[in-house]
């Protein structure tokens, strides 16, 4: 008996090296996902981009959201800061004076939920409430599921989802893309209702080889820029921007279904620069290692279960 | 079975007495909770979604709340059955501080009238971290109170139910190992998906290991300096040859933790930030040399002997691992918008009630249940 269990011990501790080497990052990481099969998503282009904050109306009008005063003073207009509770979608300022889409000068950068390919939102939420379409790829919440526990909050790169912290029955918030209209054949607002074209809505892969169009375009040169819809046939005139080489949400942490094109660096825009591995593949890849789908576990109990057993049995 | 007693006494003394203000103020600010929403009690924002209640209540919490787990791991797979007198005060300790990061969790979530959704089969996630993490406590919580059932129900004088549920209790045993070690690793597993949100003096692929190591070193801490805060508090010999024996082991796990710890940051290249004479790196330095000390003092023979140096190791082991801890959930996180966090008075009354109640439920418990190993007359 007694040998019986050292060779248990020696197999625990056996499996608890194997568990340790396998936690070294490089090895745990778990395969990335595709994009799904219909995927829509929003090409926001910062160079088009006039800073009018009709999306931020049109949002807020979609989802029934209430205004915000973030100046007591002024009660008048809507004034968010940055996205909250109240705001799902906010049109933002770098810089404040001198050439538009420069370093030195400004920029616009319009921020919502990115609808990440791999979204750790999803990953993180421990009852579902937080979900990942599998034909169109939209995040979307689920209030009745929701226990409130702001797993989802922690573990956003992008800090996407809100919780009402002054309601005694909270909820969290964050942009769904509209998924009620796209349910009626719709579009989302904040691409609706944008003047220039800087919001774009469509299937993924069609605003990908947008952006590279428009990355491969001509400084200063005049081309055609569709509106609202990319499947739509309404085009703008107008000159392409100086864009960095880089669409942004393409690569980043597995990518996103939102995308961004600038004149100045994301960094400068608050959006940080990520590896191309989202941390969630590789949360779920050491967890996989470590449980097995709870089969190591359950050889564990089963383990301990015997050897405290034999030892009750022998002591009475 | 080693004979134990209930220590009688008097109840309401002063300790007791202060504790019970400190819960009353607690219990005001969570009905303003309740009434008014977290916002109303509490700093917590959208940038920092986790404060006091999770980082401490919960993640350093449930450690000191090892207690039990360490001492199981030791008496039941190691078969050391002299270790057996510490088993009834640590699976006490342990009940407590589980049951109580239960309950905080109940009003740190926002939508604690569905938390039952965890235990719905088709609302569950089988990817989330959390909800491993919840369902692991949550049974825990349960198998704390059926290991300790025996002791409450000898006060009751149930002894059929006693028998019943001692010829099952191998099963509970068992799974009051498994648990913890899930849970404890999940806990650490957690903070990865934080990414770049974490310093990079924190956020490791090893965070699983390292939360599991500290659960174990600060389990062990919490149980030498628990019989000995006890043994001065109550007049009581101190159990010096049993906890110096336990602290032998010290030298080991914290030399492992320590390796692995400065060795992951340092082949990440980051080791040049704890440098940098910054909060973070300054922390991480404190944190370390704390856990560090304790080996120090533990690793000679004699020092495992002498009541104030084994106090003042557990003490520092105490504060290491719980900063490790405190610093990975809340000091080390920065979500990078400009977002700051402190606690809020009335937050840190709320934690300092679920401290207090816990104080009180041990003073009660030692005095009126057969906890504690009965002295020899001599």
């Amino acid at each position: 008996m007694k040998i019986r269990r050292r060779d248990f011990l020696k197999g625990v501790a056996a499996s608890g090296l194997l568990l340790a080497a396998e936690q070294t990052p490089a090895q745990a990481k778990r395969a990335r996902k595709d994009l799904p099969p219909n995927a829509v998503g929003i090409l926001y282009d910062s160079t088009l981009c006039i800073g009018c904050r009709v999306c931020e109306h049109g949002c807020k009008e979609a989802n029934n959201m209430p205004m915000e005063h973030t100046n007591p003073k002024e009660r008048m207009w809507d004034d968010p800061q940055d996205l909250s509770a109240k705001t799902l979608n906010i049109v933002k300022r770098y810089g404040v004076a001198g050439k538009k889409d420069s370093v030195e000068g400004f920029a616009f950068i319009k921020r919502h939920c990115m609808h990440c390919i791999d979204p750790a939102c999803v990953s993180a939420c421990p009852v579902s409430a937080l979900v990942k379409n599998p034909e169109n790829g939209v995040v979307t919440y689920n209030k009745k599921a929701c226990i409130g526990c702001r797993y989802c909050q922690v573990a956003c790169p992008y800090n996407i989802p809100k919780f009402q912290w002054d309601s005694p029955f909270p909820e969290i918030t964050k942009c769904q893309l509209c998924s009620h209209l796209l349910a009626k054949g719709g579009i989302s607002a904040c691409c609706a209702v944008c003047p220039t074209g800087a919001s774009l809505f469509g299937p993924v892969e069609k605003l990908r080889l947008e952006a590279k169009r428009r990355l491969a375009m001509e400084p200063g040169v005049y081309y055609d820029f569709p509106v609202a819809n990319i499947e739509s046939t309404e085009v703008q005139k107008h000159r392409a921007g100086g864009y960095v080489k880089h669409v942004y949400g393409e690569r980043e942490l597995g990518g996103s279904q939102v995308l961004y094109l600038a004149g100045v660096p994301f960094a400068n825009l608050g959006l940080p620069d990520l590896p191309e591995d989202s941390y969630v593949a590789l949360a779920d890849g050491i967890q996989y290692a470590i449980y097995k789908g709870m089969v190591y576990p359950l050889v564990v109990l089963g383990g301990l279960i015997y050897i405290i057993r034999n030892r009750e049995e022998k002591k009475e | 079975m080693q004979e134990r007693q209930a220590l009688g006494g008097k109840l309401l003394t002063v300790p007791f007495k202060v504790c019970a203000a400190i819960v009353l103020i607690g219990l005001f600010f969570i009905g303003k909770r309740f009434i008014f929403g977290i916002g109303s009690v509490s700093n917590m924002n959208d940038g920092y979604p986790w404060g006091i209640w999770i980082a401490y209540d919960v993640v350093v919490g449930t450690a000191l709340a090892c207690a039990g787990y360490s001492i199981a791991l030791i008496v039941y797979v190691f078969n050391k059955g002299e270790y057996s007198p510490l088993v009834r005060p640590a699976l006490m300790t342990s009940m407590f501080g589980y049951t109580l990061a239960g309950i905080s969790v109940i009003f740190d979530i926002g939508r604690y009238w569905q938390a039952y959704n965890i235990f719905l089969p088709w609302l569950s996630n089988l990817h989330s971290v959390m909800f491993e993490v919840a369902l692991c406590i949550g049974t825990y919580i349960l198998v704390l109170w059926m290991e300790f059932g025996p002791v409450l129900l000898d006060k009751f004088k149930a002894d059929q139910l006693k028998a019943r549920l001692n010829r099952i209790i191998f099963v509970f045993i068992a799974l009051g190992i498994l648990l913890p070690t899930m849970h404890q690793s999940s806990l650490g597993t957690m903070m990865l998906m934080a990414g770049h949100k974490l310093s990079p003096l924190w956020w490791s692929g090893f965070l699983p290991l390292l939360f599991l190591i500290t659960a174990v070193v600060i389990g062990y801490a919490a149980v030498i300096f628990e019989s000995l805060v006890a043994a001065i508090a109550f007049k009581r010999p101190m159990e010096m040859h049993l906890l110096s024996k336990i602290s032998a082991l010290m030298p080991w796990l914290l030399g492992l933790y320590l390796v692995i710890r400065l060795e992951d940051v340092n082949l990440r290249g980051y080791l040049p930030l704890a440098f940098d004479g910054g909060l973070l790196g300054n922390l991480f330095l404190l944190e370390n040399l704390l856990l560090l000390a304790a080996l120090l003092i533990l690793v000679y023979p004699a020092n495992r002997q002498s009541p104030r140096l084994l106090f003042i190791a557990s003490c520092a082991m105490l504060l290491g691992g719980s900063m490790y801890r405190f610093n990975t959930y809340i000091v080390g996180f920065d979500p990078g918008t400009g977002w700051q966090y402190f606690p809020s008075v009335p937050e840190l009354f709320i934690t300092f009630g679920i401290i207090a109640a816990e104080v009180m439920a041990y003073l009660w418990f030692v005095k009126t249940l057969p906890v504690l190993p009965r002295l020899k007359k001599a």
